[in-house]
């Protein structure tokens, strides 16, 4: 029966997974059979007692034997599908100790997640094989709710609240997460990619912000310069938000021509725009702000491993 | 019974009388001004069927928008994510609060329940026609907010998202609010109408179990309502005056909302399938030919639903952050309305063994009911057992699990019901062979539609969703097929039964062979109801022939 369990659930990423995946299809089989227990008579008398015409129908007004029957039988039941349920629910509501934990903040439409070290990625979530993970979740904005189908978990993301999920991912390889909860206009879009390693993988990805930058420094792949790595962090680690590649002024400085050029400060100074300067800017941005803009922008100190900053530098060297 | 004299059911071939509740007065006023409970259940008929035609053309909306991943149609995107998210939300609040909520009670509960007791009209016909009219303002207020933008919000509209995001969404709460009373008004009219204006010699237990289960849904409308309005109200001053209530940026708390929002809303659900069982109480005994079996057990599970459905509203937040001691103590509750609803489906089967069944249309309708509540009511325990609703909540599953208890249930007895009483409304009979026809497309499209749904949700499709992962394509498409064989379905519906009103009257005063009053009256019915005050001398669905009963 496999094959069944496959039909209508996700892949199992966990022993957890299974379970409910168990008890889901004990569930469909004892429904299955409750289902027949009323179509077949409805369907078998409506054609066996047929109308005819001056047949004349018996006054059954009740028995009470069936009738106690059919109303304790059920109870019993329900009694016991409940606490069925409840020893899944209470496995799934009580992390275990050790667990590692993740700190995520949703909000308006993206997942930002925070490591026991301080590493930090956006819709992209690494987790060690066989280990507990317990997620320790708030929201920024609206309601949203982290959704693991392969795990068979979720729980509401709630702004001013800490809400918690776990599990143990068995499964090496990718699974999707969602948001569950209705959170507006790219609420379908709030989505990302989960990838299960191993111990000493996840280790790597930890040290330098995982594995897939290596293509983009190795040179074998024309398509995949430090340059556009360095893209992929301008699109993905919010830098787009305030500087522009076009050269038109937005809340930063636009980056277009912005290599080796002699800028103003605010406080009259000038400075070299060169990679030590690029590099402060972004680790303590309000040491040297350049004239003309408000010192707003975050320190993005253990948010951009040493590679991403290296593309970022490649790419501004490429927008000439 | 030791009551029960026998009477013949079949008050036979009287002449048609020459004046009937639609021609007594003619005239705009004479409609618009009317206190008859008829001439109020017509309009409120013609209200939610408009109703159920364009909360029906933004499901077809809905559905043809995810046909496709990318959404395009004949080279166009159809709607774009902005605007499925406010069209998906029109679909959920006008068929919830303008359709489901008042369809059955408002509409052929109006029309029905004063006959069924041998009344000539509610206890307060006045308050009825105020109800009709604080219909028709909240209706008014919904389109407007539709016009002005429409909102985003799903019909539940819940904090803070609905607090912080654009559109008119104080006016589309403010159209609930409005249509809350007209939902309270109707309640307690029908309460007033079967505790005093019952027929000579009708106790509780002589009552059609219609008027059981609109009764239930009365107590229900009464008590539940006003929570609902309160809770609007608090939303409405939150959006305009920012005072904290939901909003934990300025000190509220938005799980309270769902807290409040549930609290109300599940026991509409109950507002909305107890009607529509009421209704399959009636076409099981009259299609069988045979008493109800079961019948005090039919009402106490009418009334115990009623009031189960208060205390089990917590089994929407399972994962929302309530208590998880709340949470264990609601699935708890929530399987106990398991019992009554088993008990019903069982005494229903019980009533049709060694009947004398015709498979007219609204009994065709019946059987339906039987099969598709019992898919959407053991889907339900998927969801009440904890572990199991973890992954299945918020998914296409609840989405599939609702539609069946509330379409597949309440919609097709509605249906089911209005064929029943159409003879009596107006006077004329339908299309039998067209009326299968669409009973049959109904079933097919309807199954189509939401059968899929199930693998959908157990697959992982979060619901409310505008783009959607490549591996649920053939699934969506395949549920977008169903849902125009569904709305062809319902497009022959209407085109016979509005045909039937083309022609003379011609449908007996009695076409089923029902025992309860509203046959013993003309059709249509005089508009005092009866000639005499009727007297009742037989319990309902006695179908013990006259002589044998002596």
């Amino acid at each position: 029966m496999q094959w069944l369990t496959r039909l209508m659930m996700p892949p199992a990423g966990s022993e957890f997974a299974k379970e409910i995946d168990s008890m889901y299809m004990g569930l469909f089989w004892l429904c299955s059979f409750l289902f027949l227990t009323i179509a077949i008579p409805a369907v078998y008398f409506a054609w066996r007692y047929r109308y005819k015409p001056g047949r004349v129908t018996p006054h059954d007004t009740h028995n009470t034997a069936v009738e106690i029957t059919w109303t304790v039988l059920p109870l019993l039941l329900c009694v016991g599908i409940f606490f069925w349920g409840l020893k899944g629910w209470i496995q799934y509501a009580v992390a275990p100790g050790d667990a590692m934990e993740v700190q995520i903040t949703a909000l308006q439409w993206q997942w930002r997640f925070e490591y026991p070290d301080g590493s930090r990625t956006i819709n992209d979530l690494h987790v060690p094989v066989n280990r507990p993970v317990k997620f320790i979740m708030t929201s920024e904005d609206v309601i949203h709710d982290f959704f693991v189908p392969d795990m068979r978990v979720k729980h509401d993301i709630i702004p001013g609240r800490y809400t918690e999920v776990w599990f143990t991912p068995t499964v090496l390889g990718k699974h999707n997460f969602t948001c569950a909860e209705y959170c507006g206009k790219d609420h379908s879009g709030m989505k990302g990619m989960m990838t299960v390693e191993s111990d000493a993988d996840f280790a790597k990805f930890l040290e330098t912000g995982g594995t897939e930058w290596e293509d983009y420094f190795n040179g074998k792949d024309p398509k995949k310069t430090p340059a556009d790595w360095g893209k992929v962090q301008y699109e993905t680690k919010g830098c787009n938000s305030c500087h522009t590649l076009d050269g038109s002024k937005s809340k930063g400085p636009s980056w277009k021509g912005i290599w080796m050029k002699m800028e103003t400060l605010n406080n009259g100074s000038k400075v070299l725009v060169d990679e030590a300067y690029l590099r402060e800017s972004m680790m303590s941005p309000q040491a040297k702000v350049v004239n003309g803009f408000e010192p707003i922008m975050p320190s993005f100190q253990g948010l951009l491993k040493d590679n991403q900053i290296k593309g970022l530098i490649a790419f501004i060297q490429s927008l000439q | 019974m030791d009551h029960a004299i026998a009477v013949t059911p079949q008050v036979g071939s009287r002449p048609r009388p020459k004046k009937n509740y639609l021609n007594e007065t003619k005239g705009f006023r004479s409609w618009a001004l009317t206190l008859d409970h008829k001439r109020i259940g017509v309009m409120y008929l013609v209200g939610v069927l408009f109703a159920f035609l364009l909360g029906g053309i933004f499901a077809l909306l809905v559905r043809l928008t995810l046909l496709t991943p990318s959404h395009m149609l004949f080279g166009k995107v159809l709607l774009t994510a902005e605007q499925y998210n406010r069209v998906f939300t029109l679909h959920g609040a006008i068929m919830v609060f303008l359709f489901i909520i008042p369809a059955i009670p408002a509409s052929l509960g109006n029309f029905v329940l004063p006959l069924m007791l041998g009344a000539k009209d509610v206890a307060f016909p006045r308050l009825n026609l105020c109800s009709f009219y604080l219909w028709v303002t909240g209706a008014l207020m919904a389109i407007a907010a539709m016009v002005f933008g429409a909102v985003d919000t799903g019909w539940t509209f819940y904090t803070p998202y609905s607090t912080t995001t654009d559109g008119p969404v104080t006016l589309m709460t403010g159209a609930v609010f409005v249509l809350g009373f007209s939902s309270i008004f109707t309640g307690l009219n029908f309460i007033a109408t079967t505790h005093k204006l019952r027929a000579p010699g009708m106790g509780w237990f002589d009552l059609p179990l219609f008027i059981w289960g609109i009764y239930s849904t009365a107590i229900i409308q009464v008590l539940a309502t006003p929570v609902l309005g309160i809770t609007l109200v608090l939303l409405m001053l939150e959006r305009s005056f920012g005072i904290g209530i939901f909003d934990p940026r300025i000190g509220g708390d938005p799980v309270l909302f769902q807290h409040f929002f549930w609290f109300y809303s599940h026991p509409a659900v109950y507002i909305m399938i107890l009607p529509g069982m009421a209704i399959i109480s009636e076409l099981i005994p009259t299609f069988s030919q045979k008493t109800m079996f079961g019948y005090r057990a039919m009402a106490y599970a009418s009334v115990s639903l009623a009031l189960v459905s208060f205390i089990v509203w917590g089994h929407h937040m399972f994962v929302a952050g309530q208590s998880q001691l709340a949470t264990v103590v609601f699935s708890a509750l929530t399987f106990l309305v398991a019992i009554p609803s088993g008990v019903k489906l069982y005494n229903w089967l019980g009533t049709m063994y060694k009947g004398n069944i015709k498979l007219d249309t609204p009994m065709l309708y019946a059987i339906s009911f039987l099969i598709l509540f019992a898919i959407g009511g053991l889907t339900g325990i998927f969801l009440g057992t904890l572990a199991t609703d973890v992954h299945l909540t918020d998914t296409y599953f609840v989405v599939a699990h609702f539609h069946f208890v509330m379409v597949g249930g309440t919609v097709t007895a509605f249906i089911g019901g209005l064929h029943y009483w159409w003879p009596k409304m107006t006077g004329r009979m339908y299309s039998e062979a067209w009326g299968r026809v669409g009973c049959a497309l109904w079933n097919i499209g309807f199954n189509m539609t939401f059968l899929t749904q199930f693998f959908l949700g157990s697959k992982g499709m979060p619901r409310r969703y505008y783009n959607y992962l490549d591996q649920f394509q053939p699934l969506h498409a395949f549920s977008t097929v169903g849902s125009w064989v569904l709305g062809l379905g319902l497009f022959i519906t209407a085109a016979y039964l509005l045909a039937s009103l083309r022609k003379p009257m011609d449908a007996p005063d009695n076409p089923w062979n029902g025992t309860t009053l509203e046959w013993q009256t003309s059709s249509p019915p005089i508009a005092h109801n009866f000639e005499d005050q009727p007297v009742l001398e037989r319990e309902p669905y006695d179908y013990r022939p006259v002589l044998a009963a002596r």
